[in-house]
């Protein structure tokens, strides 16, 4: 048997409130190639952060042996100096400086007083030339494609002598080319020694290059799959990721009338708001119709979030073309109040950076999306402005001493729900709900899926954008599934099972 | 314990209102009175009536975001300019010209505010090259000289006092009438609230709170009128501060553009989510700021009785300091017009009773420097827990 390089043991990470990681084992022998999957929120990224001393030592519980000594980063260069270095899925990478500075940022080449350049550069194309990119370390990096930059990025953590290279979702943003060629050069490092991590959401690339597969859900490992002795297919490994119960978690739901369709939306196309020839959402097309919830499924960066902020108002993306209809009339939103006036309102996922104003009372907050309905003549009602947000209060029992109060000092839960009340005071009659529950703990939950099914009771539309599996299945009555831009799959809601659902996403990653 | 939070909540309320009291008190004592004597009570206000005007429209600038403008000093400057050169060199009828000093001012508002809110061109960037060009042209339609003076019915406008009815003498009883008048009509509109809110079953503050506040404003009001009455009464100047000072303190507080302002400072893209047309927002604010210059613009030039080429130097300086010591945040999203004019005050103050102590005049520059440095790292670090950043 190979010698252990790495044994992380019973590494427990807690956030106020939330356990993260809870008695999380995962060893990798030297030499190997091994694959961490689990769903969004898992807990891989976590743990990866933990082992590269993002979260430093005492911030979590456990130990980590590399090499066969205890380690105790404080920071990101400890592990480092190691030969552990880690690649994040967002490129960190900066568009205005050269490859060459860019690899060496932060471990510049000579001295603090001078840097050698031609050393830098030197060394940059020497590793430039073992990743296999035919590029000069003086090129500028917004020059070049992201498959490229993603080479840069491993070519930047060789220059560093990483022994152990970790991969967060290395190929999330490249295409079926470029990821082949990633794929092939880590088989490759593997032959001259190298050990990596690997972490990726396709299962059929991480059956292609890994050795060993360890599975983590909601916090722990679940089990370790061995290439030689266990059977590594895709159903198999799917059954680890999912393989949890369906609890009494949902409020039941009186019988809903579904009535006429509300919202269509035809091939609709986005792309991105700066490389504008990528596309972010590709033809998709999807409809609502009243007193229906209906789930958007999918992993992270499959463009759920850009779908529904291009559709309302555009306020993603451009090149946006497709049709939406409202009632059976087709519309056009150009502008968020346009989209306010067609009676849409969308909740967004980052509710801290696009839904509240922190440094804003509770009042200000609830009103600011519809200001005309407490003011006459451009003069605001005052009185009438903190009775309105009074009566939300109440309505969805946010718990506050007085509607003054700033939303910076509320729980993520009851800001959660200023701004439900924030878009409910609009009055719409679809609500796209972008993660909802993100963050918040599981008896605001529960309280917000209340918030949901009075307003389907009340005839409204409802899209839910999750990345929750169970919260897609025990809310929705259709649920669509998203992948890379498209919409890859409908399922009726009490048929849908998660691994029908995970199945079907990481099917269409396979280009089936 | 409850008193006890309320209290410290007062002073973090009220910080720069105790400043202001204190160093009010402190040049009294150091100048043996002579701080408050009616004409230096007088020139108070008239000296800095630019002041208070250009931090108004400041406000509104930083609210969006921290945003200044540099290029205020050089507004007025240019503003004076072409009002000179129309009423001095061409003898042109001075309510034309006034109007178009006003114009002159909206159209560099929106020249400037065009670039910055629809082009996205840093404020910093559009209003220094601002700053330069006005200056610049200034110089030009003056030909480096100073025009003067100025037309009688020009200079009364802003030079003159408000006329007495009642000729007691050395006592102008119009003015403190005023005084009286604004306090009974202040301590109705407050009682008057607080009944419709209460009848309407709204929260209504403690009273002992608001009739502390109300005692404390009535006096300093009726103090300050007073003694502006044993000088020569109100200011023409006054007037022109209170009407913009009334107008905008409405505007920031209780309309839906006013909101707007806050509302973008806070969280731009919150903001541009809830259907408000943040491009607007800023557009206005530099539209508003030429504006209001060219109004300062008047104002200074009829104190000066010239239209010169070095006018307005730095007053975007003063206008700038008065807001953050005013309690406009450096980030934007908070502030308010009473707090920047406080602010003003209190930035006139210390010129005033420096001066009056004779204290060295770039020694003062030390102080003032000093006290806005004080002011911001005060309003920086209350927000968070700890003082250093780690």
């Amino acid at each position: 048997m190979a010698k252990i390089l790495l044994e992380m043991k019973n590494i427990t990470k807690t956030f106020p409130g939330v356990k993260a990681l809870d008695n999380v084992n995962l060893k990798v022998e030297e030499g190997e190639i091994h694959a961490l999957v689990g769903e969004n929120g898992a807990g891989k990224s976590t743990l990866m952060n933990v082992l590269s001393g993002i979260y430093p030592y005492g911030s979590y519980e456990g130990d980590i042996i590399y090499n066969g000594e205890i380690c105790r980063f404080a920071k990101i260069k400890d592990s480092e100096e190691k030969g552990i270095v880690i690649i994040h899925q967002e490129l960190a990478l900066i568009p205005y400086m050269t490859i060459g500075e860019n690899m060496y940022l932060g471990n510049e080449r000579g001295t603090a007083a001078s840097i050698n350049w031609n050393e830098t550069y030197g060394e940059a194309d020497k590793y430039l030339k073992t990743v296999g990119l035919e590029e000069s370390s003086r090129t500028l990096i917004k020059d070049i494609g992201v498959g490229k930059q993603q080479l840069v990025e491993i070519a930047k953590a060789l220059a560093k002598h990483a022994k152990l290279l970790i991969l967060d979702e290395p190929t999330a943003s490249l295409n079926e080319d470029d990821s082949r060629a990633l794929l092939e050069l880590l088989l490759k490092f593997k032959k001259e020694g190298m050990t990596s991590i690997i972490i990726s959401h396709k299962l059929n690339e991480i059956s292609y290059v890994a050795d060993k597969i360890t599975v983590i859900r909601d916090g722990s490992t679940i089990e370790t799959l061995d290439k030689k002795t266990d059977d590594i297919s895709e159903g198999r490994i799917i059954q680890g990721m999912v393989g949890r119960e369906l609890t009494d978690r949902f409020p039941k739901r009186p019988h809903v009338k579904i009535g006429d369709v509300s919202m269509e939306v035809k091939n609709w196309t986005v792309h991105h708001p700066l490389y504008s020839e990528r596309k972010v959402v590709d033809n998709a097309s999807f409809k609502v119709h009243k007193g229906e919830v209906v789930g958007i499924s999918g992993l992270m960066g499959a463009g759920r979030t850009e779908l529904a902020m291009s559709i309302f108002g555009k306020s993603y993306g451009t090149g946006i073309s497709g049709q939406v209809f409202m009632n059976g009339k087709e519309v056009t939103m150009n502008t968020v109040s346009d989209a306010i006036k067609q009676k849409l309102a969308y909740v967004t996922e980052d509710r801290k950076g696009n839904g509240l104003i922190l440094s804003n009372s509770i009042k200000t907050n609830t009103t600011l999306a519809n200001l005309g309905n407490v003011s006459s003549h451009g003069v605001l009602d005052a009185d009438k402005e903190y009775a309105v947000a009074d009566e939300y209060r109440e309505k969805l029992k946010t718990k506050c001493p007085t509607v003054e109060q700033n939303v910076g000092n509320l729980s993520g839960g009851n800001q959660q729900k200023v701004l439900l009340a924030k878009w409910m005071f609009t009055e719409p009659d679809i609500l796209i709900l972008d993660e909802p529950t993100r963050g918040i703990d599981v008896g605001a939950k529960y309280e917000i899926y209340c918030i949901i099914n009075d307003l389907v009771a009340a005839g409204k539309s409802v899209i839910m954008i999750s990345s929750e599996l169970p919260e897609v299945l025990g809310m929705s009555d259709r649920i669509y599934i998203m992948n890379e831009g498209r919409i890859v799959g409908e399922v009726d809601g009490k048929e849908a099972t998660q691994e029908m659902i995970m199945s079907r996403i990481l099917k269409s990653s396979k280009g089936e | 314990m409850e008193n006890k939070i309320r209290v410290s909540e007062v002073l973090k309320k009220y910080t720069m209102v105790i400043v202001l009291a204190l160093v009010i008190i402190l040049f009294t004592v150091n100048t043996g009175g002579k701080m408050l004597l009616p004409q230096n009570v007088n020139n108070l206000i008239v000296q800095n009536a630019y002041v208070f005007i250009l931090a108004t429209g400041m406000l509104f600038c930083i609210l969006t975001g921290g945003n200044i403008d540099l290029s205020v000093g050089s507004i007025v400057c240019f503003v004076g300019a072409v009002g000179g050169k129309m009423m001095v060199t061409n003898g042109m009828n001075p309510y034309l010209t006034m109007i178009v000093m006003l114009l002159v001012g909206l159209l560099i508002g929106a020249w400037q505010g065009f670039w910055i809110a629809y082009v996205r061109i840093p404020p910093f960037i559009v209003t220094l090259a601002g700053m330069l060009i006005f200056r610049g042209l200034s110089n030009v339609v003056l030909e480096g000289m100073t025009l003067a003076p100025m037309p009688d019915s020009f200079l009364a406008l802003f030079n003159n006092y408000v006329p007495d009815f009642f000729g007691v003498e050395g006592f102008n009883l119009t003015c403190f009438l005023v005084g009286v008048i604004v306090c009974v009509i202040y301590v109705l509109l407050v009682i008057r609230g607080r009944i419709t809110r209460a009848k309407k079953g709204y929260r209504v503050e403690p009273f002992g709170g608001v009739l502390i506040k109300m005692i404390v404003i009535c006096a300093a009001v009726l103090a300050f009128m007073f003694r502006l009455a044993q000088y020569k009464g109100i200011p023409n100047s006054l007037v022109w501060i209170a009407v913009v000072i009334a107008v905008y303190t409405y505007i920031a507080s209780k309309t839906t553009v006013g909101r707007h302002f806050y509302a973008v400072g806070g969280n731009e893209k919150a903001t541009k989510l809830s259907g408000i047309n943040t491009n607007r927002v800023y557009f206005l604010a530099y539209l508003n700021m030429g504006f209001l210059s060219a109004v300062a613009g008047m104002i200074t030039t009829a104190r000066l009785n010239s239209a010169n080429p070095t006018a307005g130097t730095s007053f975007e300086m003063d206008a700038i300091g008065a807001c953050f010591i005013g309690g406009a945040s450096a980030y934007g999203g908070t502030g308010t017009v009473p707090g920047v004019i406080i602010g003003a005050l209190l930035m006139g103050v210390l010129n005033l009773g420096m001066s009056i102590m004779g204290v060295d005049q770039n020694m003062q520059k030390v102080v003032k420097g000093l006290v806005l440095l004080a002011a911001v790292i005060f309003d920086v670090v209350s927000k968070r827990k700890s003082f250093i950043v780690k």
